[in-house]
């Protein structure tokens, strides 16, 4: 019986063992793609790796969120801030928003969310010119003289149609990326 | 019974989700568009193949009294291959399923043909029975996906067909109980025809 057991969980780990060193590289690759799709969306061209000048600016509540400046030849055109929010319909979102150096937020991507499909899920795609969706909104605004607040909250965000605690919750990704930049002091 | 009547049976007679109503968890939540659907059911099915023959090929060298805990390790390790497969290969399917890919090891579907077929058949018998559920499974999954795809987005495979919104309550939970129900009375009233 024990034997059994003993060699059935062997050879099984064999197996996996194999399976893991066969994709492992492959999926280390996705990853890394898809933060650097990401990071392409939401900050301007550039000729570096911003996944090997990655750094973690402190938010100052305890936690630090990830850094990616994006320079092209030595000029530094813009920084991806890894953001996230705990206050989504369904909990945690997590964000690329996308700085210019003097803090205009160049563009906001979602990595990760679970809001309500057809509502709160319209803060994910892009827009175009003739039919802008939410997220177009916040490109090319200063946090600095923009309120980062639905118009519901004193703000001047034009929130999702009734879906206004994800639009609250974007807000708040956002502004935790620009107090984190702001705070770094990298302009 | 041949090896048709073996493969076909999964289909319509004795269909995992429709008729025997098993593994309606990952059913109900994964069915919101067809393509999330099919994927599911060819994870499982890739779970049930390789659960059913390696476990009617060691059906006698394992002891009756731990066949569970044999069973559920070849299940696991199966899953395992098909998760990190997929996180490889097509991740953003493997991010849309999350979750359910790691919950098809407790899947009654997988622990009972394992249970109920293969530790009894043969293990040529046992593979088609594993194709057959496995494919009858996709195929409901793909069915009831298009059908919640068609009434919830206005799209079929991802391609819309109508602007805007459709039904948003049937890309919801109900939305998945009520495709759900109706689908079951159709194929009963088949069955019994």
């Amino acid at each position: 019986m024990v034997l059994s057991l003993t060699l059935i969980s062997l050879g099984a780990s064999a197996a996996l063992g194999f399976v893991y060193e066969l994709t492992k590289e492959p999926i280390e690759m996705t990853l890394l793609n898809k933060k650097l799709d990401a990071i392409k969306q939401v900050v301007p061209e550039f000729t570096n790796n911003p996944n090997d000048d990655m750094f973690r600016l402190p938010t100052g509540d305890g936690d630090s969120l990830e850094v990616y400046p994006a320079r092209n030849g030595d000029k530094v055109v813009g920084y991806a801030v890894q953001s996230y929010t705990n206050n989504g319909f369904s909990g945690y979102i997590s964000f690329m928003v996308g700085f210019t150096p003097d803090g205009t937020i160049y563009n906001v991507s979602v990595l990760e969310q679970k809001e309500t499909p057809g509502l709160g899920t319209k803060m994910v795609p892009e827009g175009t010119p003739e039919k802008p969706e939410f997220k177009d909104q916040f490109m090319g605004k200063n946090p600095a003289d923009f309120t980062l607040k639905v118009k519901k909250d004193g703000g001047q965000v034009d929130a999702i149609t009734a879906a206004t605690i994800s639009s609250r919750a974007f807000c708040d990704g956002v502004q935790r990326a620009y107090n984190t930049f702001e705070k770094g002091d990298l302009k | 019974m041949n090896q048709l009547q073996n493969f076909t049976k999964g289909f319509l007679k004795e269909n995992p989700i429709l008729v025997m109503i098993l593994g309606t968890c990952p059913t109900l939540a994964t069915t919101s568009s067809m393509i999330n659907g099919l994927g599911m059911g060819i994870a499982t099915t890739f779970v049930l193949l390789g659960s059913n023959t390696v476990i009617s090929m060691m059906k006698n060298v394992i002891p009756d009294k731990v066949r569970i805990p044999a069973f559920i390790v070849v299940i696991a390790t199966f899953v395992t291959i098909v998760d990190l497969v997929m996180q490889a290969y097509v991740p953003s399917l493997y991010e849309t399923l999350g979750i359910f890919i790691p919950l098809i090891v407790v899947n009654c579907i997988v622990l009972g043909r394992a249970e109920a077929f293969a530790s009894k058949n043969t293990v040529w018998s046992s593979v088609v029975d594993g194709a057959g559920m496995g494919l009858g499974f996709t195929a409901a999954l793909g069915v009831l996906g298009a059908i919640r795809e068609i009434l919830g987005s206005g799209s079929i495979a991802g391609l819309k067909f109508i602007s805007g919104d459709g039904i948003l309550v049937f890309v919801l939970a109900p939305g998945a109980f009520l495709a759900l129900g109706y689908l079951i009375a159709v194929v009963n009233k088949i069955n019994k025809a």
